[in-house]
C-alpha cells in the first residue's frame, strides 16, 4: 500500500507529469504563467481542487452510479459536481477563510474548465484506483502542475529579455518553451523507485 | 539637503557587466583550447573518426547560425565562436561511433530553436549543446546507444561494440577487469568523445580555471554532491569508496559539471546560487542514475537544473551598500501598505 | 449570415485553435497519427454541432444566470452518446484517444461557440457555424499529425491508409501509413509530448505571420484608398 502510494506520487508528480507527459490542464497553464506568483496561487487552487473532486467523484461513482448501473453517466456527472464544488469551495472560502480567498480566489471559477480536474477522476475510475489512491493521485497530480507551472513561470520571466521574431509573440514562444521544459522533464521518464 | 538625502547607495551586481566580443571570443577560444585535450585522448583511443564527427558538428552549427542570422536579417555573430563552441560540445557528447548525420540535426535543434529563436548568446534558457543531446536521445535511441570499442582496448574486448562501464554499474553488475581504475582515469573505456579521460578533462578544467573562465564552485559542488551521496547510499555488491570512486570516473560526469554546467547563460550568476545549482546538478544526477530510465543522469540533470537558474539568482539577492536595516524595513512596511 | 464567410471565419480568420487559442490540450496530446487526428476531428465536429444546434434552439427560454450549467449539461451529453458510440462502432478509435474524448466535455471550443455565437444566433447559422468551426479544428489536427508523422517517423497517414493489398482506408486502426523514408532517421523526439508542443507552437507563429503580412497589405491598400479619394 505504502509503496503503491510512493509510486503514484512519484509518477504523477514527475515521470508522467500531468502536463509535460498528459497534457492534462495545458490552459491554465499557458495562461496563468505570466508571474510566478499566479502561477503559484493557481497551482496551490488545483492541488486543492484536485484532491477534493477526487475523493468526492470516487464516492459518488463508487456508491452512487455503479451500483445503479449508470456508470456510463460519469463524464456528465463529474462535470456537474466539479462545477458545484468549485462553486461552493468558492463560497465557503469568501465566509470563512478570508486571506486564503484573497489568495485563491480568482483562479476558482477557472478550474471549472480545467482539463487536469476532469481528467484526474476520470483516469482515477480507469485505473481502479481505491479511495486513498485516488486522493493521493488526485492531490500529486495537483502538485506535479504546481511544479511545472512555478518553473514556466520563472523560465518565461527570462524570456521577456528574449528576442524572438515578432511572429512567435504571445502563445507560440510559451509553447516552444514549455517545449523545452517538456525536454528536460525527459529525463525522469522511465523512473522507477521499487 | 541633509546628508541623509545625499547619501550614496552601491549597486554591487555580478558579473557580465560589461560584454563585447572580443570577450566572448576570447572566453570562447580558451573553451576550444581546453576541449582539446579530451579530443586527443578520443583520437587515440578511436583514429580520426571523432576528428570528423567534430569537424562536422562544429561546421553545421556555425553554418545554422549565420543562416538563421541572415535570414532574420540580423547581426552576423559567427565571429564570436560561440556557435563554433556549441557545436564542438554538441560532439564530445555523441557516442564516438555516430554516423555523421545525426549531429548535424542536433545542431539544427541547438543553434536554430534553443538557441536563436530566443535571440542568440545569453538569451537562451537551456544548454544549447545538451538540448541538442537530448533531442538526439529521444529520437535516435538505438544510434546513442552504440558504444564501439576502443582500439587501445581490442587485445581485450574482440567485438565491434561493447557496454560502458557506466551501463555495468546500472546493471549492478561487477566491473570487468580491463576497466581498472587507472584505465577509467585515462579514458580507455568505450563512451562518448569527450568523457573518456578523466585526467583530459582535469587539464581542461585546470585551463579554464586558470583564465578565470569558469567558477570553480559549480563543477566542485556537483562531483562533491555525487561523491558525498554515492558514498552514503552504495550499491549492494560493491563497497561504499568503490561505488563512490566509480561514479566518479565513468559516464559524462565530470566532462558536464566542467564544460556544460558552467555555460554562462544558463546558469546562476550569484555564488551561493552556484554552489545550490551544483548540489541540484549532482543531487539529480544520482537520482537518475540511481532510479532512471537511463544508465546516465548528468544531461537531463543540467538541463532541469538550467530552468531553476533564474529562480536561483532571484533567491539570492544581490546585495547593496549604503543601505541600513532600517531603510529594507521601511521598504517592507511600505510595500506591505501598498497591499 | 452568409455561409461562405462563416466556413471562411471557421477554417482561416477565426480557426478555434489558431485564432482564438482554444482547444489546445487535445490538439497536442492526440495528433500523434492521422487516425487519431481524423476521428477526434469529426467527433469535435459532430458533438459541436449537435450542440450548437441544440443550445441555438432553447436560447430564448435559458434564463441567464444558469446558462453556463445548461450548455454543460447539453455539452456532456452528446460528448456521452459519442463516446458510447465509438466504445461500440470504432473501439479502435476510443482506445486511442482514451480520456481525451470525454475530456471533449471541458474543451473550450464547444463552451466558447455556445457562449459566443449560438446564443444570438439562429438555428441554421449554429449549425453551419459548428460544421465549420469543427472542420477549422479537425484541418489543424491534421496539420499537426501529418507534420508530426512525417518529420517523426516518416510516414504519412499512420492507422488510417493501408497500401498492402490495393489502397483502401483503415477504419480500425490497423493501417500502417505510406513510408516515405527510413523510420529510422525520423525524429521520434516529435511524437512524444515535446513535438506537441513546438509544432503547435510553430503553426500558431506560422499563421501569426500570415496574419499581420495581411493586416499590413490591408492596411497599405486603405491608406491609398484614402489617399485617391483626398486628391
Amino acid at each position: 500500500m505504502m509503496m503503491n502510494i510512493v509510486s503514484i506520487s512519484l509518477g504523477a508528480i514527475l515521470i508522467n507529469n500531468f502536463i509535460f507527459s498528459q497534457f492534462l490542464g495545458c490552459c491554465p497553464f499557458l495562461g496563468c504563467s505570466n508571474k510566478v506568483d499566479t502561477a503559484a496561487g493557481m497551482g496551490l487552487a488545483v492541488i486543492f481542487v484536485m484532491g477534493l473532486a477526487s475523493a468526492i467523484c470516487w464516492v459518488v461513482d463508487t456508491y452512487i452510479l455503479v451500483p445503479m448501473g449508470l456508470a456510463f453517466l460519469e463524464t456528465l456527472a463529474f462535470i456537474l459536481i466539479i462545477a458545484a464544488l468549485v462553486q461552493f469551495v468558492e463560497m465557503f472560502l469568501k465566509k470563512m477563510v478570508p486571506t486564503l480567498y484573497s489568495a485563491l480566489g480568482i483562479y476558482l471559477p477557472l478550474i471549472t474548465t480545467n482539463c487536469a480536474v476532469l481528467g484526474v477522476v476520470l483516469l482515477n475510475v480507469q485505473n481502479n484506483y481505491n479511495f486513498i489512491e485516488s486522493v493521493v493521485y488526485g492531490v500529486t497530480g495537483g502538485v506535479g502542475f504546481l511544479l511545472a507551472i512555478v518553473l514556466f513561470a520563472s523560465v518565461r520571466e527570462k524570456v521577456e529579455f528574449a528576442e524572438y521574431p515578432k511572429c512567435f509573440e504571445g502563445f507560440p514562444i510559451c509553447l516552444v518553451s514549455a517545449a523545452l521544459l517538456a525536454l528536460a522533464f525527459m529525463g525522469f521518464s522511465g523512473m522507477k523507485i521499487f | 539637503m541633509n546628508e541623509k538625502n545625499e547619501r550614496l547607495i552601491l549597486d554591487v551586481a555580478y558579473q557580465p557587466q560589461v560584454r563585447t566580443e572580443l570577450d566572448t571570443k576570447r572566453i570562447m577560444l580558451t573553451v576550444i583550447v581546453a576541449l582539446l585535450p579530451a579530443l586527443v585522448v578520443s583520437v587515440i583511443r578511436y583514429g580520426a573518426y571523432p576528428l570528423a564527427v567534430a569537424a562536422v558538428s562544429t561546421a553545421s552549427a556555425v553554418f545554422f547560425e549565420w543562416a538563421y542570422r541572415a535570414l532574420m536579417k540580423k547581426s552576423r555573430t559567427v565571429d564570436d565562436l560561440s556557435a563554433a563552441v556549441t557545436g564542438l560540445l554538441l560532439a564530445m557528447v555523441m557516442p564516438a561511433g555516430i554516423p555523421l548525420w545525426v549531429p548535424v540535426i542536433g545542431d539544427l535543434f541547438a543553434i536554430v530553436v534553443v538557441k536563436q529563436l530566443y535571440g542568440g548568446i545569453g538569451k537562451n534558457f537551456l544548454n544549447p549543446a545538451l538540448a541538442g543531446r537530448a533531442f538526439l536521445l529521444a529520437s535516435y535511441a538505438m544510434l546513442m546507444g552504440v558504444w564501439t570499442t576502443p582500439k587501445t582496448l581490442a587485445g581485450a574486448v574482440d567485438t565491434v561494440t561493447m557496454a560502458t562501464p557506466l551501463s555495468y554499474l546500472y546493471g549492478g553488475k561487477a566491473l570487468p577487469e580491463y576497466f581498472s581504475r587507472l584505465n577509467l582515469f585515462l579514458g580507455n573505456r568505450p563512451g562518448c568523445i569527450g568523457e573518456l579521460s578523466t585526467l583530459a578533462i582535469l587539464i581542461g578544467a585546470a585551463i579554464l580555471l586558470v583564465f578565470k573562465i569558469i567558477d570553480w564552485r559549480i563543477p566542485v559542488s556537483t562531483v562533491g554532491t555525487v561523491a558525498v551521496l554515492t558514498l552514503i547510499f552504495g550499491k549492494d555488491g560493491y563497497g561504499n569508496f568503490d561505488w563512490m570512486v566509480y561514479n566518479l570516473l565513468t559516464g559524462g560526469l565530470l566532462f558536464g559539471a566542467v564544460f556544460m554546467a558552467t555555460d554562462y547563460a544558463t546558469s546562476p550568476v550569484t555564488r551561493k546560487g552556484r554552489v545550490l545549482y551544483g548540489f541540484g546538478i549532482g543531487a539529480l544526477t544520482v537520482l537518475i542514475r540511481y532510479f532512471g530510465g537511463y544508465p546516465e543522469g548528468i544531461s537531463y540533470a543540467i538541463l532541469i537544473m538550467n530552468l531553476c537558474s533564474w529562480a536561483i539568482d532571484k533567491a539570492f539577492h544581490r546585495r547593496q551598500f549604503g543601505v541600513t536595516a532600517e531603510d529594507i524595513k521601511a521598504e517592507k512596511a511600505a510595500r506591505e501598505g501598498k497591499k | 449570415m452568409n455561409i461562405r464567410k462563416q466556413f471562411k471565419e471557421g477554417l482561416i480568420t477565426n480557426n478555434p485553435v489558431l485564432v482564438q487559442l482554444i482547444g489546445m490540450c487535445a490538439t497536442m496530446a492526440i495528433t500523434t497519427s492521422l487516425f487519431n487526428g481524423v476521428g477526434m476531428g469529426l467527433s469535435v465536429t459532430v458533438i459541436l454541432t449537435c450542440c450548437n444546434v441544440v443550445i441555438s434552439a432553447i436560447r430564448k427560454i435559458i434564463p441567464d444566470e444558469i446558462r453556463l450549467a445548461i450548455f454543460v449539461v447539453v455539452i456532456a451529453g452528446f460528448v456521452t452518446i459519442v463516446d458510447l458510440l465509438l466504445q461500440a462502432f470504432i473501439p479502435a478509435l476510443s482506445e486511442a484517444l482514451g480520456v481525451f474524448i470525454p475530456l471533449i466535455v471541458v474543451n473550450c471550443i464547444i463552451i466558447g461557440r455556445a457562449e459566443a455565437f449560438c446564443q444570438k444566433n439562429t438555428v441554421g447559422a449554429s449549425f453551419i457555424d459548428g460544421i465549420a468551426q469543427g472542420l477549422g479544428y479537425t484541418m489543424v489536427l491534421i496539420v499537426m499529425c501529418v507534420i508530426r508523422e512525417f518529420f517523426g517517423s516518416g510516414r504519412f497517414g499512420g492507422g488510417l491508409i493501408e497500401l498492402s493489398g490495393g489502397f483502401r482506408f483503415t477504419l480500425d486502426g490497423t493501417g500502417t501509413g505510406i513510408q516515405i523514408f527510413d523510420p529510422d532517421y525520423g525524429a521520434g523526439i516529435l511524437n512524444r509530448p515535446f513535438g506537441g508542443f513546438l509544432t503547435l507552437g510553430v503553426l500558431i507563429a506560422v499563421m501569426q505571420y500570415f496574419t499581420a503580412k495581411a493586416k499590413k497589405k490591408a492596411e497599405l491598400k486603405a491608406a491609398e484608398a484614402k489617399e485617391a479619394e483626398d486628391e
